[in-house]
């Protein structure tokens, strides 16, 4: 998914340059984080604000990404769960199901 | 009131304890799957009587992850078993097990409130502490299929995470 992101972005510029009118946005992503075995993979991301964070749960088992206080996305088992990062910051958020699993994300302004 | 639950709770202990030694000869993995399907079940069961007992948010959630939880892995055990074309065998620590739980059952179902809370949750501590020594000293030790092997490995972090969440709950309530 990055990598295909990356690749059309030159192309992209390339286009645009010659097009003072259009303004370009700062790029949105999506960041994947895998959940195998009861482990977010990679346990800690960055991000910028406006980006996606993607949780693609492997596990036959039911998480979740929980903010203490905050957002959460709920991951049924085998299934995917995606939020948009509001707000910079530096947030620890774990699975309430499963509290040892932990991750960390750091968003950008 | 402490004095006899505590009492009773070191007695299963022991038994299950002695069981699990007895078993240490070299369970094969028809009966390392039967136990441990039998374990999961036994704390879907318990997990059952606190969804119908307790008043408590945290304790009922708790439950509810706990049936969720045992429900998926067991599942899995079965489709594996099934894959391996492997009949899972009873065997003496399988009947300790399902024995003790019995006996915790009905001890639990005299509790109402606060009490029974305190109790199923403190149970909930002691009962995966003691399948997860099972797990890492002799189930995990001694499974011959790798499958089974690796199931046994996820199964254990899992229940590490529900012993820690317990015991959390458990702080909780004090
Ligand atoms: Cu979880």
């Amino acid at each position: 998914m990055n990598a295909a992101t990356n690749a059309v972005r030159p192309a992209f510029l390339a286009l645009l340059l010659g097009t003072a009118a259009i303004a370009v946005p700062a790029q949105a992503e999506t960041i994947e984080v895998t959940i195998d075995r009861l482990a977010y993979a990679p346990a800690a991301i960055e991000a910028k604000v406006g980006d996606e964070v993607e949780w693609i749960n492997k596990d036959a088992l039911v998480h979740t990404a929980t903010v203490t206080g905050g957002a959460e996305v709920l991951l049924p088992a085998k299934k995917s769960g995606r939020l948009r990062l509001q707000e910079p910051g530096s947030f620890d958020y774990i699975c309430r199901y499963h509290p040892n699993m932990k991750g960390h994300i750091t968003v950008r302004p | 009131m402490t004095i006899r639950l505590t009492t009773a709770a070191a007695a299963i202990a022991l038994l299950i304890g002695g069981n699990w030694a007895l078993a240490a000869d070299k369970p094969t993995d028809p009966q390392i799957a039967h136990i441990a399907y039998t374990a999961g079940v036994i704390d879907i069961e318990a997990a059952k009587q606190a969804i119908a007992t307790s008043k408590n948010k945290a304790v009922v959630e708790f439950a509810e992850s706990m049936v969720r939880d045992h429900e998926s892995v067991n599942k899995q055990a079965l489709d594996l078993v099934k894959k391996l074309n492997v009949t899972p065998e009873d065997n003496g620590t399988s009947k300790a097990l399902s024995q003790a739980a019995e006996t915790k059952r009905s001890e639990l179902a005299k509790l109402t409130g606060a009490d029974f809370d305190k109790a199923y949750v403190e149970n909930e501590v002691a009962y995966h502490k003691q399948v997860n020594g099972a797990l890492e000293t002799l189930l995990i030790p001694s499974a011959q299929n790798a499958e089974l092997k690796s199931l046994l490995e996820t199964g254990l972090k899992l229940f590490q995470g529900h012993q820690q969440h317990a015991e959390h709950i458990a702080t909780e309530l004090k």
